[in-house]
């Protein structure tokens, strides 16, 4: 018998709850989740000239952030967006998510630029956000709690995963005790667990060290792969960029707008060695020159 | 995990220096009292009001009870009143803005003050002390309640707010959970001052408790029955304060930084 909790991209079958085209109302999405683990349908997320302009308040001017961003994720896509700091990335994932919405501009999800965003976009963060009063296991469930999963069922799903994520025997553990590594896996089984069809990554390894990151982005590929979703990543690593994502958007700086977008032509998931792959090398060159601004010109 | 007699010797560890301090103090106070040859009337030696807290236990005794529980009452008064208060203050910008300028006023008439008229008001009885152990004691549990409420990080509202969490989840799950360590170190204010509150409202009027004893003793140049009573309330008050760390330890165990 299958895990509850894990779905297989081979056997997924639309979702009952598909948003294609129609509003889906809290309540209809709670029925969904409480009826247990749906297959992931696919989301498409598309941009279009979205901006974003914070309004002048008090003695600070307003504040112009995206310029114009318009960009596509397609059905089970891994698309990362890569840019300079403060180039409005983590803003355009907030917009996407739905904490913020747009000064202008068209976020639409399958077609629809209507569909309501918040609380159906799995949203990650780079600080790994975990109540430091709840457990491992309390923390994962997080999710599934707020949607009035029964609590017995949120447990049983987040523990068919737990092992897969690394987190066998510290169930019971409070985050204060945990790795940086541990805590960000945590963080995402918790992303995960509700099964939202598009999540969206705001560096989500921006805080560990060199080492944890490498080991993190090849398991995240692999998970990606069994579990597979329609994927936004912000980044400002070339080579987690390269590693993970089917295709690349360059953003300039702020105000940031999409510059490019790019192919990584390989198969996922990868591993490093596909680093070394002269396509790659010749892709991270292209990669550099773009953020650069200039070829050859080093960004300050 | 530490052993239990490991754990107890962390404790004592803790606490000598305070102990060594105090006891190094009363010697002080008991040798200067017997080498200057001061009268009992003027500053009883520390012996004499251990001998007196002996030989008036069952007068103090009464008196301490009916202490305690004008504490005790308005203690739990004050911490539902206050708890309920700072709610619907975090809850609605309307009413912080109409009525917290009135809660910080409250705090600015001396209860001194107050307490005769309440003495007017509603009688010599318990019932006009609890209210100004109340009054004096819901302030801090008031003003760190809402700041806890308030101190929930942003990006974790944000993060509950993808999960699709409702305003009232929120509250639940991250608000509330996020102002207890705020609200327990407003409640251990609260209990240090509940005391002096009771001893107040005693002093102004009542038949009984130990302010009323020490009012009474003090013009009779019954010193040393006033200085039983002064440990006895401090006693109280540190009790009452120490009951409010333990429960912190408990409740806070797995809070970061709460090795307090």
């Amino acid at each position: 018998m299958p895990a509850q909790g894990s779905s297989s991209p081979a056997t997924a079958e639309p979702a009952s709850y598909r948003w294609g085209g129609a509003r889906i109302s809290q309540p209809a999405l709670r029925a969904s989740q409480a009826a247990g683990p749906t297959a992931s349908g696919f989301t498409r997320l598309e941009l279009n000239g979205v901006t974003k302009t914070y309004p002048a308040r008090g003695r600070r001017p307003a504040l112009d952030v995206i310029s114009d961003a318009s960009l596509l994720v397609s059905s089970g896509e891994f698309v990362s967006l890569i840019g300079p700091s403060g180039c409005g990335k983590s803003t355009l994932l907030n917009i996407v998510s739905g904490l913020e919405e747009p000064t202008s501009g068209v976020v639409a999800l399958d077609g629809d630029p209507r569909a309501p965003r918040l609380g159906l976009v799995a949203h990650m963060h780079q600080r790994d956000l975990l109540l430091p009063w709840r457990t491992v296991l309390g923390n994962a469930v997080l999710g599934l709690e707020l949607r009035h999963v029964a609590a017995t069922e949120a447990r049983a799903r987040a523990l068919a995963l737990i092992a897969r994520f690394g987190l066998d025997g510290f169930e019971d553990a409070y985050p204060a005790h945990l790795s940086g590594g541990m805590r960000q896996r945590v963080a995402l089984l918790r992303t995960m667990l509700p099964q939202q069809d598009l999540i969206v990554l705001d560096e989500p390894f921006g805080a560990l060290d060199a080492i944890t990151r490498s080991g993190l982005q090849e398991w995240l590929g692999d998970v990606l792969e069994t579990d597979r979703r329609t994927t936004l990543l912000v980044t400002h690593d070339v080579d987690e960029a390269l590693l993970m994502s089917d295709r690349i958007y360059v953003m300039s700086k702020r105000p940031g707008s999409t510059v490019q977008s790019l192919q990584v032509p390989l198969a996922r998931p990868r591993t490093r060695e596909a680093l070394s792959d002269p396509r790659v090398i010749d892709l991270r060159r292209q990669l550099m020159g773009l953020l650069a601004g200039k070829p050859g010109v080093v960004e300050a | 995990m530490p052993g239990r007699g490991r754990a107890l010797a962390e404790l004592a560890a803790g606490w000598l220096p305070a102990a060594g301090l105090g006891l190094g103090a009363l010697m002080v106070w008991e040798a200067a009292v017997r080498i200057f040859d001061v009268p009992r009337w003027l500053l009883p030696p520390p012996s004499r009001i251990l001998w007196e807290i002996f030989t008036t236990a069952e007068l103090l005794g009464r008196h301490t009870w009916i202490t305690v529980q004008e504490v005790l009452i308005g203690f739990c008064l004050a911490t539902s009143v206050g708890v309920v208060l700072a709610v619907l203050l975090a809850y609605s910008r309307a009413l912080e803005r109409s009525l917290y300028p009135y809660v910080i006023a409250s705090q600015t008439v001396p209860i001194i003050a107050i307490a005769p008229l309440l003495l007017v008001w509603v009688g010599p009885g318990q019932a006009s002390k609890v209210i100004i152990v109340a009054l004096i004691s819901f302030f801090p549990i008031v003003v760190n309640v809402v700041d806890g409420l308030r101190s929930a990080d942003s990006e974790m509202i944000a993060m509950f707010r993808t999960l699709g969490a409702s305003k009232r989840q929120i509250f639940q799950k991250l608000q509330v959970p996020s102002a207890l360590p705020y609200f327990l170190s407003g409640l251990k204010v609260a209990a240090v001052v509940a005391v002096i509150g009771a001893v107040i409202g005693e002093w102004v009027g009542a038949r009984g408790g130990l302010g009323w004893l020490m009012r009474i003793s003090a013009p009779q140049f019954q010193t040393s029955r006033v200085f039983a009573a002064i440990f006895i309330l401090s006693a109280l008050g540190i009790c009452l304060f120490l009951l409010v760390g333990a429960l912190e330890k408990v409740a806070l165990r797995h809070y970061p930084n709460s090795d307090r």
